[in-house]
């Protein structure tokens, strides 16, 4: 067994999903692989959401993918740490703005 | 006044500088235990083994491996302190291969084709065969980098010569960071200069074109939305305009390859190339259609080749020798480098091929 949870060389073998369940890893990666088209969104403003987003969730396979994927088109490090932010910024909001529910209990248990 | 990034592998005396070395490392490893298939595996899966070279339509002659920069990538592991130069007799026998071949293109590069003293001897007497595309690889520096060189937009736009230069990104940093301090001043300079006198203006017949090339371990993205962003970026900020923008993949070899080695990255990014292969691109790759002669006159598959001093599989080795019949149909020389023509959409000097 792995002496760690995660491994850097997992995520090529991200694909073998499929393996175990044919049908719905198909209709995934399908699904996945149009929504990172260039639509109403370029594909690099899509590919800055899912870097910001990656951080959010704390995956290390995503964040590794989509710092590599920024790279290569040429997205700046100043542009995705300020991307980072902007999913720090609602992370921290996320927790902040529970605070109004915070401060209604209190006004109403010892207003 | 640019600052130099380091010396060459060779005057480092590094192992890496050795091209049998680096064969090596290519050959082994996870190629050899089979983690990944090798190129010529690769290929035959689709029949494409053996590569063969078609019609001749491009001569890559590489005057000499001196440079005024030293960039962290560099395939030709060119410097300042390199001294393998092109002498005029070479270019002599050259020139009777341009008039003779029916190649349409004729593509000088180096290390910085202008360091050559013959140079611009070398591109008068060429031009005056009345070559259809006749290209420099100016790495732009060198433009700014003497008086002496001051007039080169000039002398280029005297002989028509379509000019295509390296510029990594259209920030100072990543640009600075892959060429050495300074670089990118001096690029943008040069480039404000080649469009002073018509280069890459939209209407001008006087080509100008960028190489994009990735600044570290990873492959570089669609060609068309990079251009669109170079574009954008390189007119807004210092109103410089040019026509094209190739992007082309580093190849694991030189100086590239010794930075995967040193960085860790060498697995992962020979993964990423073998990923991304594509066998459409392997129907297009410039070997099958170029000849690269190198400075003492040899011949090879392609630049790359030349640094891997695998030499054409041909009778007709060296340029006194060169027989265009003997050369068509060729067997191309092959490794695991080879994978870096073949990723994504392909690469080229000219940029993607698929």
């Amino acid at each position: 067994m792995s002496k760690t949870y995660y491994d850097p060389a997992d995520l090529r073998k991200f694909g073998k999903i499929t393996e175990w369940s044919e049908e719905l890893g198909n209709k995934f990666f399908e699904y996945y692989g149009k929504v990172f088209e260039e639509g109403a969104l370029t594909a690099r403003e899509k590919s800055l959401i899912a870097l910001a987003v990656s951080h959010t969730e704390q995956c290390p396979y995503c964040i590794d993918a989509y710092t590599k994927d920024g790279l290569q088109r040429g997205i700046t490090k100043e542009e995705m740490m300020e991307a980072l932010h902007v999913g720090a910024a609602i992370k921290s909001g996320a927790t902040l703005v529970h605070g109004v529910q915070m401060m209604n209990k209190v006004n109403k248990l010892d207003g | 006044m640019t600052k130099l990034k380091t010396q060459s592998l060779q005057k480092k005396g590094s192992d890496l500088a050795q091209s049998n070395r680096q064969l090596e490392i290519l050959s082994n490893g996870i190629f050899k235990n089979g983690e990944l298939p090798t190129f010529k595996d690769k290929i035959s899966e689709t029949s494409q083994f053996p590569l063969k070279a078609k019609k001749l339509e491009i001569l890559q002659i590489n005057v000499g491996y001196m440079c005024n920069q030293v960039c962290e990538h560099c395939h030709v592991d060119a410097g300042p302190d390199r001294k393998e130069i092109m002498t005029r007799e070479t270019m002599r026998q050259c020139l009777e291969v341009i008039k003779n071949s029916g190649a349409h293109t004729l593509d000088l590069t180096g290390g910085a084709p202008e360091m050559n003293p013959d140079f611009r001897w070398f591109v008068e007497e060429a031009a005056k065969v009345g070559i259809k595309d006749f290209i420099v690889r100016s790495n732009l520096t060198i433009i700014r980098a003497n008086k002496k060189y001051y007039d080169l937009p000039e002398f280029f736009k005297k002989h028509n010569i379509h000019v295509v230069s390296s510029m990594p990104h259209w920030t100072r940093g990543k640009t600075d960071k892959q060429r050495g301090d300074g670089v990118f001043d001096k690029s943008i300079k040069a480039l404000q200069e080649l469009n002073a006198v018509g280069y890459g203006m939209p209407d001008s017949n006087l080509r100008l074109d960028l190489v994009y090339n990735p600044s570290g371990a990873f492959l570089p993205g669609d060609q068309t939305s990079m251009e669109k962003d170079f574009k954008k970026a390189l007119k807004e900020d210092f109103d410089i305009q040019f026509h094209n923008l190739f992007a082309i993949t580093n190849l694991p070899i030189a100086r590239f390859l010794d930075y995967l080695v040193a960085s860790e990255n060498y697995e992962d990014y020979m993964y990423a190339l073998v990923e991304a292969y594509n066998p459409a691109a392997v129907a297009n790759v410039m070997c099958t259609n170029t000849l690269s002669i190198s400075w003492d006159g040899y011949l090879f598959d392609c630049d790359f080749n030349q640094m891997l001093e695998l030499p054409v599989n041909s009778k007709a080795k060296h340029v006194s020798e060169f027989n265009e019949a003997l050369l068509v149909g060729r067997n191309i020389v092959i490794s695991q480098h080879c994978y870096g023509c073949t990723a994504g959409a392909g690469s080229s000097c000219q940029g993607v091929v698929a």
